[in-house]
């Protein structure tokens, strides 16, 4: 493709001296190759330096109103409990009663994400009901960093649990049981 | 016998108009993207495997760190230029500090900053480079003097009356910061009656 300029062939044969003919195309493909590298280059920063987010929605705080205390069966529920340096409890059901647990547990594929996906597994066959799935209450402690609970929220997007909900108190034995060692 | 001549196809193809188009692209890329200022506040989001995008405008980040001396500040940073301006503006008359409309115009092209609104004109009138540099000790959020809610509460309502829309607000916070850090912004935020927010992550592997 390349495109450089000859003139005339054959020049200088005679004796009259010609004047070159100058080609006037110009080899643009150079040129067009890096007006595309440089397109390439500022489309995909532009899309890919905006940050990612995902969204949190918590209930409503009203002081004044009072719980209105809708109970849901504690078969359903599983306590999800951060400490400090990334320590994970979990446990099923009541904390005296408890289904399954108090037990400790690592983050990510191998540890929580295994027993979500089961236990999601388990409740919908005890409910008998799609739409009663499980509900996990995520307890993040004082020392709990916010990576915890970054990481536990993702846990939930990635198993697909829908119900979920971010609860600050503590009971004594909760407490306990996140500080023990 | 006339010899039958094969015409020579010539190979090289016209690219006057591909050039045109590819610089015309080009040229509206650069112009559209923004240069990258370093953040007064630097923060190492944690990772996520959720992919939604924050939105360009109409938009607050309340970002959480730990500055240099190892205190943990809150900053604070509003898309979209209008809406600083007026934010501003709706500060300034709230708290009692004056501000010219220069101030207002270059708080419009600033982009975070953490400090108590007194201050805040020392800020303005850094330039760009210095402002990242300059220690500047985060917004205040007691109890006493909360002007994060303040900026909050101005902000929205701002952005209400400039295009008739909610403001989104994210939270970005460092990976190692404490809960109860972010949980006194949630808080701050609850009171408000902001029930959702975002917070802001970096990407992660798919095979996490």
């Amino acid at each position: 493709m390349a495109e450089l300029n000859t003139g005339d062939g054959g020049g200088g044969k005679g004796g009259k001296v010609r004047s070159k003919k100058q080609n006037s195309k110009v080899d643009l493909t150079a040129m067009v190759d890096l007006a595309f590298l440089l397109i390439t280059f500022f489309m995909l920063t532009t899309t890919l330096s905006k940050p990612q987010s995902m969204s949190l929605g918590l209930p409503d705080k009203d002081e004044k109103k009072p719980d209105d205390g809708i109970k849901v069966d504690e078969k359903r529920t599983m306590t999800i409990m951060m400490g400090e340096n990334n320590k994970l409890v979990y446990y099923m059901g009541l904390l005296e009663t408890p289904i399954a647990g108090p037990k400790d547990i690592d983050y990510g594929k191998g540890g929580i994400r295994k027993e979500l996906l089961a236990r999601k597994k388990s409740v919908i066959e005890y409910t008998g009901n799609k739409d009663k799935g499980i509900i996990v209450i995520i307890k993040p402690g004082k020392k709990s960093k916010y990576k915890n609970l970054v990481d536990i929220l993702d846990e939930m997007a990635i198993t697909g649990v829908g119900t979920y909900a971010i609860v600050n108190d503590f009971t004594p034995k909760e407490t306990e049981l996140l500080e023990k060692k | 016998m006339a010899k039958i001549k094969m015409k020579k196809k010539s190979t090289s193809t016209d690219m006057t108009a591909m050039c045109d188009v590819a610089f015309l692209l080009l040229t509206f890329f650069i112009l559209t993207a923004t240069a990258k200022v370093p953040e007064a506040l630097p923060v190492d989001t944690p990772s996520s495997t959720v992919q939604t995008k924050l939105p360009d405008s109409d938009l607050a980040i309340i970002s959480i760190g730990k500055g240099k001396d190892g205190k943990s500040k809150v900053f604070f940073d509003i898309k979209g230029r209008e809406l600083r301006k007026k934010t501003l503006e709706g500060m300034g008359a709230k708290l009692g500090v004056a501000f010219s409309e220069e101030d207002k115009t270059k708080f419009s092209l600033m982009d975070d900053f953490g400090v108590p609104l007194a201050s805040l004109k020392q800020i303005i009138d850094m330039k760009a480079a210095d402002r990242s540099k300059a220690n500047q000790p985060g917004i205040p959020i007691d109890s006493l003097n909360n002007q994060l809610k303040e900026w909050l509460l101005v902000s929205r309502r701002a952005a209400i009356d400039l295009d008739d829309k909610e403001l989104q607000i994210a939270i970005k916070g460092d990976a190692k910061e404490d809960y109860p850090q972010i949980k006194k912004i949630m808080d701050i935020l609850q009171d408000q009656k902001v029930n959702t927010f975002n917070l802001v992550t970096g990407m992660r592997g798919k095979d996490f």
